[in-house]
C-alpha cells in the first residue's frame, strides 16, 4: 500500500510539474463555458438584410421600420434594382433581401392584397428558413394592425409555455455538453497519453518489473486524472450556477454520483485506447479524431439527435456522452431523480464495465 | 534545394512507415466527413408531439389531424391526463404537449376566442422557438378554416370590399439551395474542419517529437539551414492537406451532390495559403513546447476555440460585438466563408479578396514567427 501511494505521488508530481498542460487543463473548461455562455448561440439575431423597395410609400416605410427595429434584423443596405441582389449575395454582405412590389399601398387598398418577396441566401438553410419565418410573422402582425377595425369572427390562440428554460437561454443547452466534453477529454485523452508515454519512453518495462501489480500501475496512473476531472466538474457546475444562473433542480448528490460514473467510464475508455496504441501520437489521434468529433456531434450537445438520420440515431446510442448529457439535463434542468434516470445510469455503468473487461483482456503484461 | 528534397523524402518515409497513423490521417477524416455531415443539422423535425384532448369532438379531432398531417411533428401520442403527460415530458419521451380544453368547440362559438395550452420542452431554446412557430402556423391555418366552416351560415354574403381584411402575402425564395438541404451547408464546413485538424495536429506534434526523442539535436548539428529544415518539415503536410481536400471535394460531389459553382483553381489557391497559416501555427506551437502531450494540448485548446468561433456551426452575426471582433483573428472563419462562397455561390476572386488578403497576411506573420522562434540550439 505504501508503495502504491508513493507511485500515485509520483504521478501527481509529473502532472503538476508540467505547468503549461495544467494551465490548459483548468483554463479550457473556463474558456469554453465563457464562450458558450457569452458568445456562441444558435439563436438568430442581428441578421444583416438589404431592402429593395419599388414603391416607397407609407406602408412599405412602416414595415421597414418595424423590421429594422426588431432585434432579429439590421437593415444594412438599400438597393435599387434586382440585378444588385446577386452581387451582394456573392460578397456575402447580407443574408436576405426584401423586395416590395410596385404600387404596394395601392394594391393593398384596391386589391386587398400586396406581395413581399423574401429572398434569402440559403447556403445556410437554417438561417434562411428562420429569417423567412421571422419576416412573415412581422408582416402578419402589421397585417393585423391595419385590419384592426375589421372584427375577426373566431380565434384560437395557442398559449405557449416554455418549460425548463423559460428565457430560452442557449447556455442551458450548452453547459451539460461542455461539461461532458471536458470530462471526456481530460479523462480519456490524458490517461491514454500518459500510459502510452510510459510505453514509448520504455519506462513501462521498469514499472512492470517493479513489485507493483499491473492493475496497481494502471490505477495509479488513472487516479490523478479522476481527481483533476472531479475538480473540473465542480468548477464547471459552480461557474454555470453563479455566472449563468443555471439551476440545479435535482439533487447535488446524484449529480456528483453520475459525474463520477461518467469519469470512470471515460477513464476506462482511455485505458482501452492506451492498450491498442503504441505511440503517444497514435493515442492522441485516436482520442481526438475518434472521440472528440463524434462526442461533439453525435451526443446531442449542439445538434438535436431527433433530427438526424435514422441510422445515426441508432449509432448515437453507443456514445456514452449522449447518456450523460441526458442525465445532466435531467438533473439540472428538469430536476428528476434516479427513478426516471435509472435506465441511462444503467447503460453508462454497463458500458464502463465493458470497457474495463475489454482493456483487461487486451492489456499486455509482457513485452514483445 | 537538394537538401530540402532529402528532408522531404525523409518526412514522407516516416509518415508512411507509421502504419497506425496512416488510416487516421487518410481514412478516418473521410469516414467522418460522410457520417458527420449527416449528423450535423439544426433542422427541427420529428418533433415528439403529444396531446390531451378533453373535448373529444370532431372539431378537436380536426385540429389534431392538422398536426398529424404536418411533416414536422412525429410520434403523435394521446395522454389521458396532464399528470401522465408531464411525466412523459420529464422522462424525455415527448417534446410538446398540446392540451385541448373541455367544451372547446362550444366555447369557441360562444366566446369567439379561446386559448389552447401548449407546453414545450425548451432546454434547446432555439429549437423550442422554431417549434413554437410551427405550432402557431398550424393553429393559424386551422383558424382560417374554422372561420369558413363555422361562420359561413351566419354571415351575410354581401359585405363591402372595404370591410374585407387586407392581407400581405410573403413569398419566400431560397437562393443557392432551393430545397434547404442542410448537407449543402455542412459538407464544405466539415471538410474545412478535417483539413484544419489533421494539418494542425500533425505539424504541431512533428518537431516536438524530434525534440522528445532526441533526434532534433542530431539535426541541429548538421549543415542544414533553418529555412531548409522548416520548408522540408512543412511541405509534406501541405501535400497531405491538399490531398485531403481533393478527396473531400470528390466525396462532396459524388456522394452528397454538392455543386461546385465557383472556380476549382481559386479554391486550391486559397486552400494552399490557408494551410500555410495552419502549418505555421503548428510549428510555432511545436517550438514552444517540450513534449508531444503539451503540444497536442495547446493545439487542441486553440483548435476548439477557433472552430467554435468560426461560424461553422453557429452564425457569427448572432454573437455580441466584441466576439464578432475577435473572430476577425480566426483563420478558420475565413476558410469556412471562402469554401462556402466559392463552392455554393460561385464567388470570384474579387468577391473573396478581403478574406484572401487577410489570410495571406496571416500566413506571413505565422510563418515569420515560426522561423524566428525556431532556434538551432538545444
Amino acid at each position: 500500500m505504501k508503495r502504491f501511494i508513493g507511485f500515485i505521488k509520483k504521478e501527481f508530481y509529473h502532472i503538476f510539474r508540467d505547468r503549461r498542460s495544467l494551465f490548459i487543463l483548468f483554463g479550457m473548461p473556463i474558456a469554453q463555458i465563457m464562450l458558450f455562455g457569452f458568445a456562441i448561440t444558435n439563436e438568430i439575431n442581428n441578421v444583416d438584410i438589404a431592402i429593395l423597395d419599388k414603391s416607397k410609400d407609407v406602408n412599405t416605410q412602416k414595415i421597414i421600420n418595424k423590421i429594422s427595429s426588431s432585434k432579429y434584423f439590421s437593415v444594412k443596405q438599400i438597393i435599387e434594382n434586382e440585378a444588385e441582389i446577386e452581387a451582394i449575395f456573392k460578397k456575402g454582405n447580407v443574408k436576405a433581401v426584401l423586395v416590395f412590389e410596385k404600387d404596394f399601398s395601392k394594391k393593398l387598398t384596391v386589391e386587398n392584397n400586396a406581395d413581399v418577396q423574401i429572398i434569402t441566401d440559403a447556403t445556410d438553410p437554417n438561417t434562411a428558413n428562420t429569417i423567412s419565418n421571422f419576416v412573415s410573422s412581422i408582416l402578419q402582425k402589421y397585417q393585423q394592425e391595419i385590419n384592426k377595425d375589421i372584427p375577426i369572427a373566431y380565434q384560437i390562440v395557442p398559449e405557449t409555455r416554455m418549460i425548463y428554460n423559460q428565457e430560452l437561454k442557449s447556455v442551458f443547452m450548452f453547459v451539460p455538453g461542455v461539461m461532458t466534453i471536458i470530462l471526456m477529454l481530460v479523462s480519456a485523452m490524458m490517461t491514454s497519453i500518459s500510459i502510452t508515454r510510459e510505453k514509448e519512453m520504455g519506462t513501462m518495462e521498469i514499472l512492470l518489473v517493479s513489485p507493483l501489480k499491473p492493475f496497481q500501475v494502471i490505477i495509479g496512473k488513472v487516479f490523478p486524472y479522476i481527481f483533476l476531472s472531479i475538480i473540473n466538474a465542480i468548477v464547471i457546475v459552480l461557474l454555470s450556477i453563479f455566472i449563468f444562473k443555471m439551476p440545479v433542480q435535482g439533487s447535488f448528490f446524484l449529480l456528483g454520483f453520475e459525474s463520477i460514473l461518467f469519469i470512470v467510464n471515460a477513464l476506462s475508455l482511455g485505458i482501452l485506447i492506451s492498450t491498442i496504441s503504441e505511440t503517444q501520437q497514435t493515442a492522441m489521434m485516436i482520442s481526438l479524431m475518434g472521440l472528440m468529433l463524434p462526442v461533439i456531434l453525435l451526443s446531442g450537445f449542439i445538434f438535436p439527435i431527433s433530427s438526424m438520420h435514422f441510422i445515426l440515431q441508432i449509432i448515437s446510442n453507443i456514445i456514452p456522452a449522449k447518456w450523460f448529457i441526458i442525465i445532466l439535463k435531467g438533473i439540472m434542468l428538469k430536476g428528476i431523480g434516479i427513478t426516471l434516470l435509472w435506465k441511462e445510469t444503467l447503460i453508462l455503468a454497463a458500458m464502463t464495465l465493458f470497457f474495463i473487461v475489454l482493456s483487461i483482456k487486451k492489456y499486455k503484461i509482457r513485452l514483445e | 534545394m537538394k537538401i530540402i528534397g532529402y528532408i522531404i523524402q525523409k518526412e514522407f518515409k516516416q509518415i508512411f512507415r507509421n502504419k497506425a497513423m496512416l488510416p487516421i490521417i487518410f481514412i478516418v477524416p473521410l469516414i467522418q466527413l460522410i457520417i458527420l455531415s449527416n449528423a450535423v443539422t439544426f433542422e427541427v423535425k420529428n418533433i415528439k408531439f403529444s396531446y390531451i384532448d378533453h373535448d373529444k369532438t370532431s372539431f378537436s379531432r380536426e385540429l389534431i389531424n392538422k398536426f398529424e398531417a404536418s411533416t414536422y411533428f412525429d410520434v403523435i401520442t394521446e395522454y389521458p391526463s396532464e399528470k401522465i403527460a408531464s411525466t412523459a415530458m420529464l422522462k424525455g419521451d415527448v417534446g410538446v404537449i398540446l392540451e385541448i380544453p373541455l367544451y372547446f368547440e362550444r366555447d369557441l362559438l360562444k366566446k369567439k376566442k379561446i386559448d389552447l395550452s401548449v407546453i414545450i420542452n425548451a432546454i434547446d431554446g432555439a429549437a423550442a422557438g422554431v417549434e413554437n412557430v410551427y405550432i402557431n402556423q398550424i393553429v393559424q391555418s386551422f383558424n382560417k378554416n374554422a372561420q369558413v366552416d363555422l361562420m359561413q351560415p351566419s354571415v351575410p354574403i354581401i359585405i363591402g370590399m372595404k370591410n374585407l381584411p387586407k392581407s400581405i402575402t410573403s413569398i419566400p425564395s431560397f437562393w443557392y439551395n432551393k430545397t434547404l438541404n442542410y448537407k449543402t451547408f455542412m459538407v464544405p464546413g466539415i471538410l474545412v474542419l478535417l483539413v484544419t485538424m489533421i494539418t494542425l495536429f500533425l505539424s504541431g506534434m512533428n518537431i516536438v517529437r524530434e525534440k522528445e526523442i532526441g533526434t532534433l539535436e542530431q539535426m541541429n548539428v548538421t549543415p542544414i539551414k533553418k529555412h531548409q529544415f522548416i520548408i522540408g518539415k512543412l511541405f509534406p503536410f501541405l501535400v497531405i492537406g491538399m490531398l485531403l481536400l481533393t478527396v473531400g471535394l470528390i466525396i462532396a460531389r459524388l456522394l452528397f451532390n454538392i455543386p461546385m459553382v465557383g472556380s476549382l483553381g481559386l479554391m486550391y489557391l486559397y486552400t494552399s495559403i490557408y494551410i500555410l497559416v495552419i502549418l505555421g501555427m503548428g510549428l510555432f506551437i511545436s517550438n514552444y513546447t517540450d513534449t508531444q502531450q503539451q503540444a497536442m494540448f495547446i493545439a487542441w485548446f486553440f483548435a476548439v476555440i477557433f472552430i467554435l468561433m468560426s461560424g461553422l456551426f453557429t452564425p457569427i452575426e448572432s454573437m455580441p460585438e466584441w466576439a464578432q471582433f475577435l473572430t476577425e483573428f480566426n483563420p478558420i472563419k475565413y476558410f469556412v466563408e471562402v469554401m462556402r462562397m466559392v463552392m455554393l455561390k460561385g464567388s470570384t476572386f474579387i468577391d473573396i479578396l478581403p478574406q484572401f488578403t487577410k489570410t495571406l497576411i496571416y500566413a506571413f506573420i505565422m510563418n515569420g514567427l515560426a522561423v524566428w522562434s525556431y532556434k538551432k540550439t538545444a
